[in-house]
């Protein structure tokens, strides 16, 4: 059976149905095949024991951008926020606990000296990330090929340079290529405040504090901020709530879209891409192909190596997509005790990391594909704002664990039950009582995130965010601005520019870019 | 007091190229160094009689070939003899060597990876493309983004231009490698361990980062730009050890009328309503200058001989902020004969050159990993040469001469000062490795002299014994180096310059950094630029 459409969209996750809206808005007839039994991808919620349901891949919201969220009226369509303006509290086995909010920091081990530094640091860091948050919401500007539109581009980014002012632009160009550890050196005291912020600039990625590069990870966290979110939101059902409500506002607009689809290949016909063809060996035909997998995944695997040359096969094949994060679910049959943490306060997301060296630690272990001996965790109780997630009166923690290798020595299944039992273990060092409170457990590690939500490598970035791979690089030179480098065939994930994050941005972008070029009439 | 137009603090090679163009321009000048030999780290001293080390700085490359000429550093004894082989020993008792012969070459790495043989091909045309980029700035003030005036505008839009003609995908993979890690690059082209680790090792040599730490791709550079005879990337002696570059440059600075005068440790720099007004001396000597340029890196400059009361605020942090990491030692070895290593032909021409024992880039980042922890590495990276096999000058007939160079060795151990034990430990560590692939190697040594970081702190005057005066990395390079807004030559007191490495291009025995100094002292003296700039490759 053939049926056709203008445009094919591969993956329904949440920058696939954002592309898709704005593609549909604009009058073209799209089509979305996802291999998933439900819609948004990474951003998803599932059932790991009877009763208990957790967001299983992305936990918290905080880059959502508003005009994505308006746009398509996710509110309209049934998005919930259980709460909103969640601080992070880096926890202390003892108690002193350190509560960071936008830019007040709380805690007792604090000096007045530190606050007023972090302070001071928030607000110039804010503004490079406002810089950054325009940046993102454009198309990377090419920068020899340029256009008009890339000049403009251009000169807006170096005006934004230049009105930061001479000091805050040398000490953007100064920065921006370092490591978090050493700023954080430079600006603070406190073990406790170096450990949160640097494991905030390493989350998700396969880096340690002391890797260059990774005060753009912390920029790019920031970026939540000038899009409105103070701290983390928490969805109203988990994060395949916001999954589909946005499918639903797609649907709205008269997209198709089909679950449990599982595309094998993308169709060249020619030179140019259109088409793909399911694992059911149906086929589908359109005049443009978008494709929301990582960009190894469709360029790799559904188009595949011999369609392309050599030189572009080559640079895909270098793209690095290490993922180094692993999630934890536990069922509880009760709230768990945290020390020196009560009630409302365990709705909070909760970190354990407690200093740099700690962090940078846990980092070397993943080099060598071994599993980090002691584990930085970024933790959320869900049950706290959302009760309806489990049974009356029980719980569910779900954690980000780094770090995990995709493939440790000896294959996962020889460690999974052992790297389970130690986080169990840390887990009772700051909230005794923990293990006995468990029901059930899941552990999800990168290899069995990339077999859930088809990310390579089970990077949530659908690429390493390091500078060698953002903005023009970014997913690899030759394919940017969307375009994949096969004819016909665009990319809307967070393998393309900006990257990876509930943001909606790449989504975004790649529709505008798609209309402007015309490709798809 | 003695009146001088010009004093150079340190009698480094870049102190000395500085003074030696100051002088060429027709200024008095001095230059005043600390200890009662000159060279800094690029000196050459017997420490054990007979046997010349090169206890610093053993080879040479960097030197730019302009600044040899123009000075006349031949005609002044300076000869660099290159020399060839190089090889990385495996711990299976394997070894991959490099030849220069290309044919030979490529057969000794098809005997490891044929895919490896034919990718070196594209690594060496690739490497050599970023090496082409870079050379003309060398010898170049960075230019100021941050400014609107002429030249720094004129200098930037050359500097893009000369990126924008790389075309869109040529700029990516540009700006791909200078970001990139050098673990990371090699794994793009080879799948050979030893061929990776042999290749990556000179990515962190002196850096604290590890092969896959972002930013290590860019260090590659300083291995390969430099030429000798016009060979660019090869290496070579300069015979009689590197104070022979010292000496050379003394001579033609003093050929120009320049003073040297040792053992005269600086106090401060005498400053006056904002402007230079000469140096004082621990022996309460003094010198009267209006131009005062410092060879010393930018914590000894700005924290050590100048007074934070003299200084903007700003400066005085980022002095603090300044990375200057130690991470590297050294041991230089008077040896009886020539050793064996893992069965290989003392006549083999692999020994003439590098000689490694780390065969992968997982035990280059491991040893990496030590020095985090604020510890010697266990598992060293060495860069060992036997330069007495070329130039036999630095050690009686038959005997030889040993250098090994040592990554990863930390400031501090355990937050501590380095004690005795450490540092026989650390000893320790590298001879182990040695020995274990050279059963005579323990029974030929005659005398060790064995530098941490403290040693080379004390003696050359390198804070934290970092050997390039400062890390080469981004937030440092270019227009960061030393810090943005003073990326120029230029300190924040009138009349008072830097010449050292701890200013563009960096480290490693250029005397650019010396000679742009100098260019831009002339210009503001309203004097004939005398320097020569960097000449475009072919």
């Amino acid at each position: 059976m053939t049926e056709r459409h203008d445009v094919i969209l591969v993956g329904a996750g949440h920058n696939g149905l954002v592309c898709a809206h704005y593609l549909a808005k604009a009058g073209r007839k799209v089509l979305i095949l996802d291999s998933g039994d439900n819609p948004g991808g990474a951003a998803a919620t599932h059932e790991f024991a009877p009763g208990y349901s957790v967001s299983s891949c992305a936990q918290w919201l905080y880059q959502l951008h508003p005009q994505v969220r308006r746009d398509l009226e996710l509110e309209k369509h049934g998005l919930e926020l259980a709460a909103k303006d969640i601080a992070s509290v880096l926890l202390d086995a003892a108690g002193q606990h350190l509560t960071v909010l936008g830019a007040d920091v709380r805690g007792d081990q604090i000096s007045a000296g530190d606050i007023a530094a972090y302070r001071a640091f928030h607000e110039r860091t804010g503004k490079y990330a406002k810089l950054l948050a325009k940046v993102f919401a454009a198309r990377p500007p090419k920068l020899v090929e340029s256009n008009f539109t890339d000049r403009l581009s251009l000169i807006r980014l170096g005006l934004g340079l230049k009105m930061l002012g001479r000091d805050d632009m040398r000490d953007l160009m100064r920065i921006v290529l370092i490591n978090i550890y050493d700023l954080m050196e430079e600006n603070f005291d406190s073990p406790q405040l170096k450990a949160l912020l640097s494991l905030d600039s390493v989350q998700g990625s396969h880096m340690g504090p002391r890797t260059p590069n990774t005060v753009f990870g912390y920029l790019y966290r920031r970026v939540g901020e000038v899009f409105g979110y103070q701290g983390v939101a928490q969805v109203k059902g988990g994060m395949g709530a916001l999954g589909e409500a946005m499918a639903a506002a797609v649907r709205a607009q008269g997209v198709d879209i089909r679950l449990g689809a599982r595309v094998n290949s993308i169709d060249m016909i020619g030179d140019r891409a259109g088409g793909v063809t399911l694992a059911s060996g149906e086929h589908f035909t359109a005049e443009l192909v978008v494709s929301n997998a990582d960009p190894l995944t469709t360029l790799a695997g559904l188009v595949g190596y011999r369609n392309m040359e050599t030189g572009m096969a080559r640079r895909i094949s270098q793209i690095r997509c290490r993922g180094a994060a692993a999630r934890l679910h536990l069922a509880l049959d009760g709230l768990p005790n945290f020390t020196g943490l009560n009630g409302q306060q365990l709705g909070q997301r909760l970190l354990i990391a407690p200093d740099m060296n700690y962090i940078e630690r846990a980092f070397n272990a993943v080099k060598y594909s071994e599993i980090s001996k002691a584990p930085v965790m970024d933790i959320s109780i869900p049950t706290v704002h959302d009760p309806q997630c489990a049974p009356s009166g029980k719980h569910v923690l779900s954690a980000t664990v780094q770090f995990a290798p995709f493939e440790p020595a000896g294959g996962w299944e020889a460690h999974r039950a052992g790297f389970t039992e130690r986080l169990l273990n840390l887990l009772a060092e700051y909230a005794p009582g923990i293990r006995e409170q468990v029901v059930a457990s899941e552990l999800l590690t990168p290899a069995d995130l990339q077999r859930d939500y088809g990310m390579t490598g089970g990077h949530w970035h659908h690429g390493e965010l390091s500078l060698d791979q953002v903005m023009m690089m970014r997913p690899f030179p030759g394919a940017t601005q969307y375009a994949s480098g096969i004819d016909g065939l665009y990319l809307c994930g967070a393998g393309a520019h900006p990257g990876g994050g509930v943001m909606g941005l790449a989504g975004r972008n790649a529709a505008r870019e798609i209309l402007r070029r015309g490709a798809v009439a | 007091m003695k009146k001088y137009d010009a004093i150079v603090i340190g009698a480094g090679h870049n102190g000395l190229t500085n003074a030696a163009y100051l002088a060429k321009s027709g200024l008095a000048v001095a230059v005043l160094e600390r200890n009662p030999y000159i060279g800094g780290a690029t000196v050459s001293r017997e420490l054990y009689p007979g046997w010349t080390y090169s206890n610093c700085s053993y080879v040479c490359s960097l030197l730019r070939p302009e600044l040899a000429r123009d000075l006349e550093l031949p005609r002044h004894g300076l000869q660099v003899v290159p020399y060839g082989g190089g090889v990385t020993f495996k711990q299976d008792g394997d070894y991959y060597g490099n030849y220069y012969d290309h044919n030979r070459q490529y057969r000794e790495m098809a005997r490891h990876s044929k895919r490896d043989a034919n990718a070196y091909e594209r690594y060496s045309t690739d490497v050599m493309k970023q090496t082409r980029l870079i050379r003309p700035y060398l010898l170049q003030r960075p230019p100021d983004p941050s400014s609107l005036k002429p030249r720094d505008l004129r200098d930037l839009l050359g500097f893009a231009r000369s990126f924008t003609g790389l075309g869109e995908e040529g700029l990516a993979d540009t700006l791909k490698f200078w970001t990139k890690s050098v673990g990371d690059y090699l794994d793009e082209y080879f799948e050979t361990d030893v061929i990776k680790a042999h290749l990556g090792g000179t990515g962190v040599i002196g850096t604290a980062l590890g092969v896959y730490s972002p930013g290590t791709a860019y260090v590659l550079l300083h291995h390969y730009m430099g030429d000798v005879d016009g060979n660019v990337g090869s290496w070579g002696f300069a015979r009689g050890g590197m104070g022979a570059v010292a000496a050379a440059l003394a001579k033609s600075l003093q050929a120009f009328g320049g003073d040297i005068i040792c053992d005269a440790d600086v106090d401060r720099i005498v400053v006056s309503h904002g402007k230079v007004k000469g140096v004082a001396l621990k022996n309460g000597d003094e010198y009267s200058a209006d131009i005062v340029v410092s060879n010393l890196d930018p914590k000894r400059t700005f924290l050590d001989v100048m007074d934070a009361s003299d200084l903007p605020a700003d400066v005085v942090r980022k002095a603090e902020n300044f990375k200057i990491r130690g991470s590297s030692g050294k041991l230089n070895i008077a040896l009886d004969g020539l050793p064996t290593f893992n069965g290989l032909d003392k006549r083999s021409s692999l020994m003439l050159g590098d000689m490694h024992f780390t065969d992968s880039l997982e035990r280059l980042e491991r040893a990496y990993d030590d020095w985090k922890d604020e510890t010697w590495s266990k598992d060293p990276y060495v860069d060992m040469l036997i330069p007495t096999q070329t130039d036999p000058t630095m050690a009686p007939p038959g005997k030889h001469m040993m250098t090994v160079f040592v990554q990863y060795a930390p400031p501090k151990i355990n937050g501590g000062e380095w004690t005795d034990a450490d540092k026989a430990g650390f000893e320790k560590s590298v001879i182990d490795q040695i020995a274990a692939h050279s059963p005579d190697f323990r029974d030929l040594i005659l005398h060790c002299e064995t530098r941490t970081p403290r040693e080379i702190e004390a003696e050359a005057g390198l804070t934290e014994g970092n050997i390039f005066q400062g890390e080469l990395t981004f937030d440092q390079l270019l227009f960061n180096r030393p810090f943005p807004g003073y990326a120029q030559y230029r300190g924040p007191v009138r009349g008072m310059y830097m010449c050292g490495s701890g200013t563009h291009p960096g480290g490693g025995v250029m005397a650019a950094p010396g000679a742009n100094a100098a260019r831009e002292i002339l210009m503001d003296l309203r004097r004939p630029d005398i320097v020569p700039g960097g000449y475009a490759d072919d």
